[in-house]
């Protein structure tokens, strides 16, 4: 199939799936009890029915549900999520202020685990028949990460190296009140990055580990690495040129849908350390029932997982042209 | 000091060495006078919806704008009205006219001059339109406002409302800049996020999820004051992560909530931790088991005294919230003057429970009762399980139903509930808030804190109305003790404990707790004895 057709019915279908995840969204958070009037009303420790009356037009609660859903499509179509009526301000501006940081966040924690975990799972599968304490030693360390809860290990982290050893922050995203620049800015931002990125990371390298540790071990075994080494190549050109980027395949696969999950992973990390993302934004907002927001911050996610994905499919297909092209089978 | 909430002689020396090391600390390092400089670092927890508690009673409203926006008058600990923004006041015999002074040389944050307009702008034209309860009041008694001269604001009603002074406090209404303010959607005011006052702190920055910062006010109208420079207040959403920054001194003080009950202990023997139950008296929280009196059994009041009974409040306090409070009395608050320390009261007693229920010849086998538990944190879902055996133990059949928050909000001011649990602050005088849980005016569908109960009686309804109208003296103290012998007979409300809020502090934070209301106060005496790190 040509690439750009290709691209142009994955672009289609990612499209149709934000859509769905809009609609479904939309009435899910709409079927979900409380009253987002009631809630505001009651912080502002009024009971007047007139109030709530108002709040409810105001936000467009008074109108049929199907009426509602309309125009918020039209709206989301017009690039506009609409307000936060208990933020006092645009779903918009309020993703954009926080948005930054979960994207640091999982970016730094995305990199770490892939990179390092590519890494460990090569070094493992090497060390399979020499060493096979090292093998062993990688594994089972992998194993103890993946299964320890990430919040419980975040408070671990903060205990031994903020509270107890004081060597990083506890909590935030920078040291408010000092007026930092340049360098020492950026060495504050990581100072603080340090500890929220290796929790959110920690339980996706274990499974790097496990996943690039087993593709590397069966694409050792297969019949085109026996061609390659009769052939006389060099054993790394071997590892790297050929094993590597077979046993990558599943690897990138997982990294697709591991961006998803970071963005809910980011959300516990975030209420942790005091993060100022948007995992946070969303937790705030479905308490306060704020529906505009709560699905702003849907739409968004959604688009990042979709995006990752189609990203994702498109990698996989320049590692081996033969993915949807017709010819893999 | 506290210290009803750290119990067992283990806890005790624990205290002791932790007083002891604070004070050997100050002394190693203490300032000779109250020293100027320094930023404090608080915690916001949640984060406020708005800067402006003149419009957002939440607490964490409060905590923050206290010290940018300021009331006419606060309240010291025994609740006696202190100057503020009014400088002095008096009332004429007949309880139908209120003159203010006002402080001089005061100016808004922008520059702009306070006068008595704002006043007159606040209680005439803002509160009328925000607050309902108020509007409601000030109609009911007549209120207006005016300014005879620029610094003088005169109240006039038509018929004498004795807890006026309570609703001018700082806490709840401070005043508003007219210029700021005049001829704008109140609510949708710019200013609400940014506010402009008169207080010791200006509004610098707020970044939110992370934190809001004030700076000193230059111009502040106390000369000399404030003596901190700055002050942060950090947006951390987990109780862990609080107790870890507290330990750290990052932040260095934590309110009552904002750590877990039971990390309460090992945090306030940290050295150099100072513990108080102080500075909550106006507040006075009451904790609750609110019941739906329209519900079977529930509507025979000889049940809703069993049920009573049959609770060991003392247990609650002991072991679900780890001693912070003490056994309710009553109605009304036993901390404040209007409680009546003769009520009967309902001591823990399984055998006088059964009996009742036997006397009242209903079968509460019969009917399955629903307690609501809304998401109030551990203690309380502990709470609504412990009240769950009790009662099964005396026969009834009871669901929990746990739901989230703003589920809770709901269902709750739609009367969907048998059973829950829910807490007032009294705010002084209990007709200004407790009224609303009772009167038959007031059983309406917008509120979790309305008469959701559905609870009737023209005895307490006119005793509701005695006291309003009656100056305060002994026929309104009279009148407040009969109407609290009725509400304790009648139980629409039964009083589970009498909330204290522990505060926990870092030795260096000076003059912290020293109103009624001391962590909304404006901290313009709080200084730093040492710099926090």
């Amino acid at each position: 199939m040509n690439g750009l057709i290709y691209l142009g019915l994955r672009l289609g279908r990612a499209a149709a799936v934000i859509v769905g995840v809009l609609v479904l969204s939309f009435l899910l958070v709409r079927m979900a009890p409380g009253d987002p009037a009631l809630l505001m009303a009651g912080e502002a420790g009024i009971d007047d029915a007139q109030y709530i009356a108002r709040l409810h037009h105001d936000m467009g609660l008074d109108r049929p549900l199907p009426a509602q859903l309309l125009t918020y499509l039209n709206q989301v179509a017009h690039l506009d999520l609409g307000y936060s009526y208990r933020n006092q301000a645009t779903v918009w501006s309020l993703i954009a202020e926080r948005l930054p940081a979960t994207l640091l966040l999982m970016g730094s924690a995305f990199v770490l685990s892939s990179v390092l975990g590519v890494a460990l799972g090569v070094i493992a599968a090497r060390s399979q028949r020499r060493h096979g304490w090292l093998d062993k030693l990688i594994s089972q360390g992998a194993l103890l990460l993946y299964a320890t809860p990430s919040f419980w290990l975040a408070l671990l982290l903060i205990l031994l190296f903020s509270v107890v050893l004081d060597w990083l922050p506890a909590f935030g995203m920078e040291t408010v009140g000092q007026d930092l620049h340049g360098w020492a800015r950026l060495t504050d931002y990581a100072a603080h990055l340090l500890l929220p990125c290796l929790s959110l990371s920690f339980l996706f390298l274990a499974l790097y580990i496990h996943l690039t540790r087993a593709a590397m071990l069966e694409a050792m075994g297969q019949e085109y690495v026996k061609t390659a080494r009769a052939k006389g190549l060099k054993p790394s050109r071997i590892l790297y040129g050929h094993v590597l980027r077979n046993a990558l395949l599943p690897v990138v696969t997982f990294a697709g849908l591991q961006l998803g999950q970071l963005a809910s992973g980011a959300l516990l990390i975030e209420v942790v350390y005091a993060w100022p993302g948007i995992g946070r934004l969303l937790y705030d907002a479905l308490s306060e029932r704020d529906y505009a927001l709560l699905l702003g911050v849907f739409l968004v996610i959604s688009l990042l997982v979709v995006g990752f994905n189609l990203l994702t499919d498109l990698i996989c297909r320049w590692l081996d042209p033969r993915i949807g092209s017709g010819r893999q089978h | 000091m506290p210290i009803k909430l750290f119990k067992g002689p283990r806890a005790a020396r624990q205290i002791v060495a932790a007083l002891a090391a604070s004070v050997l600390l100050s002394v190693g390092s203490a300032y000779a006078d109250p020293h100027a400089g320094g930023t404090l670092n608080l915690v916001s927890q949640p984060e406020p919806p708005s800067l402006m508690h003149g419009l957002v009673t939440h607490v964490s409203t409060q905590y923050v704008s206290g010290k940018v926006l300021q009331g006419l008058l606060t309240f010291d600990t025994n609740l006696k009205p202190q100057p503020v923004l009014a400088k002095s006041w008096s009332a004429s015999p007949d309880g139908l006219t209120y003159t203010f002074e006002l402080q001089d040389g005061v100016r808004w944050h922008d520059g702009q001059p306070f006068t008595a307009d704002d006043v007159v702008f606040s209680f005439q034209t803002f509160y009328p339109e925000t607050d309902v309860r108020l509007a409601g009041i000030f109609k009911e008694f007549g209120v207006s406002v005016d300014s005879p001269k620029p610094l003088e604001v005169v109240f006039h009603l038509k018929k004498p409302f004795a807890p006026l002074l309570y609703s001018l406090g700082n806490g709840l209404r401070p005043i508003a800049p007219k210029h700021l303010y005049a001829g704008t959607d109140f609510r949708t005011n710019p200013y609400n996020l940014k506010p402009i006052g008169t207080g010791p702190f200006v509004f610098k920055e707020w970044k939110r999820g992370s934190y809001i910062k004030l700076v000193k006010n230059p111009d502040y109208w106390k000369k000399g004051l404030p003596y901190l420079d700055e002050i942060v207040f950090h947006v951390i959403p987990d109780a862990s992560s609080r107790a870890a920054a507290f330990e750290r001194n990052d932040v260095q003080v934590l309110r009552s909530g904002d750590a877990d009950y039971s990390d309460l202990q090992r945090l306030s023997a940290l050295p150099g931790v100072v513990a108080s139950e102080k500075g909550y008296e106006l507040y006075a929280g009451l904790a609750f088991l609110q019941i739906n009196v329209r519900k079977p059994p529930l509507d025979n009041v000889k049940i809703r005294q069993a049920i009573l009974y049959a609770l060991n409040r003392q247990f609650i306090i002991d072991n679900i919230f780890f001693g912070a409070g003490k056994v309710g009395q009553g109605p009304f608050s036993s901390s404040t003057p209007f409680h009546d320390p003769k009520l009967p009261q309902y001591t823990f007693d399984l055998a006088k429970a059964k009996a009742l229920i036997a006397e009242s010849g209903v079968d509460v086998s019969k009917t399955r009762i629903r307690l609501l538990n809304g998401e109030k944190g551990g203690a309380w879902e502990r709470l609504a399980e412990y009240t769950k055996q009790s009662l099964q133990g005396l026969g009834f059949k009871v669901d929990v139903v746990t739901s989230d928050a703003a589920t809770w909000v709901q269902r709750v001011s739609n009367w969907d509930f048998d059973l829950t649990y829910n807490f007032i602050f009294q705010i002084g005088d209990p007709y200004l808030t407790n009224s609303y849980l009772y009167r038959t005016d007031t059983i309406v569908k917008t509120s979790p804190f309305a008469n959701v109960s559905g609870y009737q009686n023209p005895v307490a309804d006119a005793l509701w109305d005695k006291v309003a109208n009656t100056p305060d003296g002994p026929a309104r103290t009279q009148a407040y003790s009969e109407l609290e012998n009725v509400l304790n007979t009648d139980l629409p409300l039964a009083p589970i404990f009498e909330m204290s809020f522990p505060t926990l502090y870092h030795s260096q934070v000076k003059n912290l707790l020293q109103t009624a209301t001391s962590l909304n106060e404006s901290y313009d005496n709080v200084y730093l004895d040492t710099p926090a790190p």
